[in-house]
């Protein structure tokens, strides 16, 4: 049996053991976002970045809840609807952690929130160039992760299913062929719904998946973060062992040898 | 004092540096990151770099996102 502990993944040379990455939004409070991110045991959580309140200072602030020391922050562009504003918002990301790696999306309408990815792949080529390691939300389309790949994406994240939707993984075969046609990890990137949606993912050979609404927006979070670190698990374990064919017809267990 | 722009609204602030402001506005200076005229001030400059009338300010911190 493969021990999980051995079972890493690496971005950009830098090696994690939990293969399930999560977002810090939608919580109730600050108590419950923490309990959850422990609950699913994620070393990779997202964060977006915002202008401070400059009329209220005493507002509580996620890094007085949630330690940088303790998990790797990704900072997201969520709600960037051009490349230049993605890119500008990651400076200044850069500037507030001070690491390169950084998760890129540019949304192309906000109905859908799907990805522009023409102005995905100028702000990959910017961020590449300025020396930024991104990791990309992508449409699940391989032509486009490849054309990211060869722009310096260290990471494809193809959506699952439209963001915040919990409708699962609608198209299997596209993320199927983006894993099988990748030379970076490739990680789902929005649509999980429930923990069958993350197994699926990961039995496709994704190196990862990365959710935020199902755990927030569960009755009880904690609970579905622990079912989401479980489903990862499970789901890799089932795409190393390898599954059994399919039939059209039963095959029975039991031997037909010595029957009463 | 000299006037601003922080985060999209004019403010009146005291002459200093970037820090100095940050502070003032009640922000801790290594939670934030700083662009000031469209060009990001490194942390290590914030208590070097004066602020000047009619300057432009965006104050960001990591909030929770997906």
């Amino acid at each position: 049996m493969t021990d999980s502990h051995q079972d890493t993944w690496s971005v950009a040379g830098q090696t994690f053991t939990s293969r399930l990455i999560v977002g810090t939004g939608k919580y109730k409070d600050f108590a419950e976002n923490a309990a959850a991110l422990k609950a699913s045991g994620a070393e990779i959580i997202t964060v977006a970045v915002r202008r401070v309140n400059i009329s209220d200072a005493s507002q509580p602030m996620l890094t007085d809840h949630i330690d940088p020391r303790e998990y790797t922050f990704l900072p997201n562009t969520a709600g960037c609807f051009t490349a230049d504003e993605a890119v500008r918002t990651l400076r200044l990301a850069r500037e507030a952690g001070g690491w390169d790696l950084v998760k890129l999306e540019v949304l192309g309408e906000a109905k859908t929130l799907y990805p522009d990815m023409r102005e995905t792949l100028k702000a990959t080529e910017t961020l590449v160039a300025e020396g930024f390691k991104p990791m990309v939300y992508c449409v699940d389309d391989p032509i486009a992760a490849k054309q990211l790949e060869e722009a310096g994406a260290v990471a494809i994240m193809p959506l699952g299913a439209p963001i915040g939707s919990g409708l699962g993984i609608q198209n299997r075969v596209t993320i199927r062929l983006i894993v099988e046609g990748a030379g970076v990890p490739v990680l789902v990137d929005a649509g999980v719904g429930t923990a069958s949606d993350a197994a699926i993912a990961m039995e496709l050979g994704c190196d990862g998946v990365l959710m935020n609404t199902a755990i927030a927006e569960a009755k009880q979070p904690v609970r579905m973060a622990e079912a989401m670190k479980l489903a990862v698990q499970a789901g890799r374990h089932s795409y190393l062992a390898g599954r059994m064919g399919q039939r059209r017809y039963a095959d029975p267990s039991s031997p037909l040898a010595g029957l009463i | 004092m000299i006037t601003v722009i922080i985060n999209g609204d004019e403010k009146r602030v005291a002459p200093g540096s970037i820090a100095d402001m940050v502070q003032a506005l009640g922000f801790r200076p290594d939670k934030v990151a700083v662009e000031r005229n469209r060009a990001i001030v490194p942390r290590s400059a914030l208590g070097a770099v004066m602020v000047t009338a009619g300057d432009v300010f965006e104050i960001v911190h990591f909030v929770g996102g997906g």
